[in-house]
């Protein structure tokens, strides 16, 4: 308990003295994840929309698949994109090891099932419902995604929502890819880490409340942009 | 709008499950005016609605419309029995069949006024479909599904769960609607609407096509026992 | 877009600086704190931007041979010299060192404080079948450890439960042997830095058999074209300058020196 205390004033103090390093953490915690989401979601909406109008032959099969990957333990995730991007791995020319690309990288692939599988479920839902009305009303390919997507925008921000949370709250697969590199690929999840191996919980839980408040303000920001609290309960 | 309209069914059938719901159907119809789609419950009318709409695919058979499909489905629309509202406001709900053919945004907005004027909800403009009341949901829906002026309208049983108020409403907006040359062809289970408002008629039971005609010689002089029953109240299976 | 993906790997600090190089140095090297006294001081005097990878020396020496750093830092003779033998590494450059202690809980149950000898501790604990921390993780403080159990002739193999290889860098092995109320091997300076003591003690040092040295090695730009062999060559000369011999002497906890300079320019 007393940690916990101390882990309090440790955050108030560090954001009110603005300390400098905290804030370039935060940022590039911020930077890494909200890269990944807006990459995963382009990738994981369309998909998952798609996967759940389409009706072809494996369909059964690529949603038990997509379930599946959901289940990809994340730092496993790591261990294989750092063994790609490794020099010595196939992409390792990039140059991309130990840099924020990479850790995006990882976070992207760790996050898209994810926002593809909550996707696809609630798209299936208002599908069903606007069938035979789009059908009707001789609607393309295109423009059925389209209407899925923007009446769906709720369910779907929520889906990303799940997939920011998961993306900004991983520590393992970026610790490996990233390298926790201080001032270049050191973000909060893998600081909160470094401070624990040094025995300063204090810092490490400033840290953590620093995470869970910027989580939080992630949250309520997306809500009122689109204002879907105020638009009414439907 | 003005050049004659008809389709062409042949051998059509309608499986589900191995069972046959649908068929066969040979028919070559004139689509003239206000057909009702009479009939018992299960004999087939919903089916039939929605195959010659193309929501619903025949399991075998051949249908043709006197012109292209494609451009027939076009200029239809189609009435639910249980109207389906986008989940936006009813100006949206208006708008959406005229967006998606690339309307222009001032002609769409003129147009929404007039309809949400014809079917009385200009008031309830920006009021969340989903929300409606029944009735007002079907005039909505109604409304939507004439606002692109088609030339052929399907209803399936458009009334089924309306008061009489919202019954008389809807009926004046498809009389209207025939005014400016819209056909139409609607199913229903009520015969006192149906004398009300048919030009023609088709009589279904189980699943296939019993009896037709003009309806003033149909309501007058049914040919079929079946027919007969049925116009007398009766149940028949 | 393909205007798009070149600013966000712009942006994502992908286009290769110049005056930057990686190191991977040993978690003994950060966990004191040395590091940050040192790698500021480089870049004010060079310009030169150190990104340092605090890993095991096993981890170290893996990312050596992949080409995925610039040079290594590390503190295990024989793993630095099989690397420079296969010519992962161009040469091993000395450069400070301090030694290693054993620590514990100050109740000291193994009654290792008076021992004559690290070996006869390691005896001691092992027959009092004490609860002792393990790196476990193929870093120099862990081969340091297997090297003195087998001196003195035990096998880490069999030994039982009381023995726990936790796998991890000298800070969350610390934490462990925190918890655990058990006894541990570190680095001083990692020890005198350490912020969560807890009912631990350094109990024993002294032996010279505890020395602990530390080496760096540029990596061979012949095996990895793309490795900065310049700017690691004068992270070398620097590290063996009058001015980071005053740093790494000064450097001081308690008043207590961690790391002494051997380094030989």
């Amino acid at each position: 308990m007393n940690e916990i205390w101390a882990g309090i004033q440790e955050a108030v103090r560090l954001i009110f003295s603005l300390d400098a390093d905290l804030i370039g953490i935060t940022l590039r915690s911020l930077e890494v994840s909200l890269t990944a989401l807006v990459i995963a979601s382009a990738l994981a909406l369309p998909f998952g929309t798609w996967l759940a109008i389409r009706r072809f032959k494996y369909r059964r099969f690529a949603i038990a698949v997509l379930n599946a990957l959901m289940g990809l333990p994340p730092v496993v995730v790591g261990l294989v994109v750092y063994l790609m991007l490794s020099r010595s791995g196939p992409f390792g020319v990039l140059g991309l090891l130990f840099t924020p690309f990479a850790m995006i990288i990882a976070q992207v692939i760790i996050i898209t099932p994810l926002i593809a599988s909550i996707t696809h479920q609630a798209m299936r839902e208002l599908w069903s419902e606007y069938h035979d009305l789009l059908i009707s009303l001789n609607t393309s390919k295109r423009q059925r995604v389209a209407a899925l997507i923007w009446d769906g925008r709720r369910t779907l921000m929520t889906a990303a929502l799940a997939g920011f949370g998961r993306a900004i709250g991983e520590v393992g697969a970026i610790m490996i890819v990233g390298g926790n590199i201080d001032h270049v690929t050191r973000v909060l999840t893998t600081a909160i880490a470094l401070e624990t191996g040094k025995g300063d919980f204090a810092l490490a839980l400033g840290l953590g409340f620093v995470l869970i408040a910027l989580t939080l303000m992630v949250n309520f920001a997306i809500h009122a942009l689109s204002r879907t609290e105020r638009e009414g309960t439907w | 709008m003005s050049q004659p309209i008809s389709v062409y069914l042949n051998s059509i059938l309608v499986k589900r499950r191995g069972k046959t719901v649908l068929g066969p159907i040979d028919l070559d119809l004139k689509v003239d005016g206000f057909t009702i789609l009479l009939g018992p419950n299960g004999s087939g009318k919903t089916t039939f609605l929605r195959i010659l709409h193309g929501v619903e695919r025949a399991s075998s058979g051949v249908m043709q419309w006197s012109m292209p499909n494609e451009q027939a489905h076009q200029a239809q629309a189609y009435v639910f029995q249980s109207p389906i509202m986008l989940r936006r406001s009813v100006r949206q709900n208006l708008a959406y069949p005229l967006q998606l053919i690339g309307m222009d945004k001032d002609e769409i907005s003129s147009r929404v006024s007039e309809w949400a004027q014809k079917i009385g909800l200009q008031d309830a403009l920006e009021f969340p479909a989903p929300r409606l009341s029944g009735g007002e949901k079907q005039k909505l829906a109604l409304g939507r599904a004439l606002i692109r002026m088609p030339d052929v309208l399907f209803l399936d049983e458009p009334c089924a769960n309306l008061d009489g108020r919202s019954t008389r409403e809807i009926e004046d907006l498809l009389h209207d609607a025939t005014q400016v040359g819209t056909r139409i062809i609607m199913t229903t289970h009520d015969l006192g609407q149906a004398r009300r408002l048919a030009d023609s008629v088709l009589f279904l039971l189980n699943g296939t096509l019993h009896e037709k005609g003009p309806a003033s010689i149909f309501f007058a002089m049914p040919r079929t026992i079946e027919a007969k029953a049925f116009l007398n109240g009766d149940i028949i299976e | 877009m393909i205007r798009i993906v070149l600013a966000i790997l712009m942006i994502t600090g992908v286009a290769a600086k110049a005056d930057t190089m990686r190191l991977a140095a040993t978690t003994s090297f950060n966990n004191s704190g040395l590091s940050d006294a040192l790698l500021p001081a480089f870049k004010v005097d060079t310009g030169i931007n150190v990104q340092l990878l605090v890993v095991g020396t096993g981890q170290a020496i893996r990312l050596g041979q992949a080409g995925d750093v610039d040079a290594i830092l590390v503190h295990s003779k024989a793993a630095e010299e099989a690397f420079v033998s296969a010519d992962f590494g161009t040469h091993r450059r000395e450069i400070m060192y301090n030694d290693f202690v054993l620590i514990g809980p100050s109740a000291d149950p193994s009654r290792i404080k008076d021992a004559e000898s690290a070996i006869e501790v390691l005896q001691l604990i092992a027959a009092t079948e004490m609860t002792f921390v393990s790196r476990g993780d193929d870093s120099g403080t862990h081969k340091k450890e297997l090297m003195l159990w087998s001196a003195a002739k035990l096998y880490p193999d069999f030994f039982g439960a009381w023995y726990k290889a936790v796998g991890a860098g000298m800070g969350a092995s610390l934490n462990s042997a925190s918890g655990l109320d058990a006894y541990i091997m570190a680095d001083r300076a990692s020890w005198l830095n350490f912020g969560n003591k807890g009912g631990l003690e350094l109990l024993y040092s002294g032996d010279p058999m505890l020395f602990n040295q530390y080496a760096y090695i540029p990596v061979n730009s012949d095996k990895h074209v793309h490795v900065k062999s310049e700017a690691a060559q004068r992270l070398e000369q620097w590290l063996l300058s009058a001015r980071a011999k005053n740093i790494i002497n000064n450097y001081k906890i308690n008043g207590e020196a961690l790391f002494i300079f051997n380094g030989a320019p």
